[in-house]
């Protein structure tokens, strides 16, 4: 395996400044909100991440495309590195609304449209691989991963407009929702500050995270090959 | 002018938010890096097999060579000896 290359390096030093810059802007540069009190701070990472985890998985149904269309095993690793980073940042996103719900809408979780379709999204893309891990042709095993992250795509969309369509008490924070919903706020300046640097640095983490993924996706390729040649 | 009232204390959440992002967030990335350095030792352990594999099918390769020279040699003997 080659060596890493230097803009991945330093793509992962702009990763962890980027983190610690946005941690900065969300927790000390952003003003504590007057009705939530300081958890409305969770709102940053939040956003960030379901941005990215929501945006990975459409990502990942473009690659799943790609890969049906080219029959490359290199498009099924970005793939499956685009699915589990995504994954890993909605799992976050879903923990994290869990925790401002606690003290503003006084559960921890409740069934609204929209943390039932995260929940769904969420477990879409668990099963995603639990069904790779159960097929052991490489090359079958990318073709049911490329359909299912095409068909598992379409949950990213409906969980976005869930709170734009239905009667919901999860808050919009850009565009209107529903007058029902509960932990709405308006953005002071210093809080768009936080909130546009934290979509920026969720967006560089996942880029970095996505390259080091693919490399390491790379050469398990490269080790499972070696073991079927081993085998035959 | 009235008193605002002070916004209710929940930085315990807030903390509790913060910490599991970096706890999930460490976990993902301790779990990368465990991973990549399992298949390294994956991928030296099957290359040192292969080297063996490769270097026993040399042997072998050898040995029935020689065998077959052997042989050759026997049958050429015998058949000087008829003539």
């Amino acid at each position: 395996m080659q060596s890493k290359p230097l803009t991945l390096k330093i793509l992962d030093i702009a990763s962890v400044l980027a983190l610690a810059i946005a941690t900065y802007l969300a927790l000390i540069y952003a003003p504590e909100e007057a009705m939530m009190g300081q958890v409305q701070r969770v709102f940053y990472f939040h956003i960030g991440t379901a941005w990215t985890g929501l945006l990975g998985f459409l990502f990942a149904a473009g690659l799943g495309i790609t890969y049906l269309v080219k029959q490359d095993i290199k498009w099924d690793i970005a793939e499956v590195a685009a699915v589990e980073i995504s994954a890993v940042f909605f799992f976050i996103t879903i923990v994290l609304g869990s925790i401002w719900a606690r003290p503003i809408w006084n559960t921890w979780w409740t069934w609204d449209p929209r943390l039932t379709t995260a929940a769904i999204t969420e477990l879409i893309y668990v099963a995603y691989f639990m069904l790779r891990e159960g097929i052991e042709d490489p090359d079958r095993r990318a073709r049911f991963g490329a359909v299912y992250t095409l068909i598992g795509g379409l949950s990213a969309p409906i969980t976005f407009l869930s709170i734009r369509l239905f009667r919901t008490i999860h808050p919009v924070v850009i565009g209107s929702g529903d007058p029902n919903a509960t932990g709405t706020f308006a953005m002071t300046p210093r809080m768009e500050v936080a909130f546009f640097f934290g979509l920026f640095a969720f967006t560089v983490i996942f880029i970095d995270l996505f390259w080091n993924r693919i490399r390491m996706g790379q050469l398990a390729a490269k080790v499972e090959q070696m073991k079927l040649n081993l085998m035959h | 002018m009235f008193p605002l009232d002070a916004p209710p204390d929940t930085s315990a959440y807030m903390i509790a938010g913060y910490t599991v992002f970096f706890i999930v967030a460490a976990i993902y990335i301790v779990s990368l890096l465990i991973r990549w350095h399992n298949l390294h030792q994956d991928m030296t352990t099957l290359e040192a097999i292969e080297k063996e594999n490769k270097l026993k099918e040399e042997k072998l390769l050898k040995v029935e060579k020689s065998k077959t020279t052997k042989k050759s040699g026997a049958k050429k003997s015998k058949a000087v000896k008829k003539k």
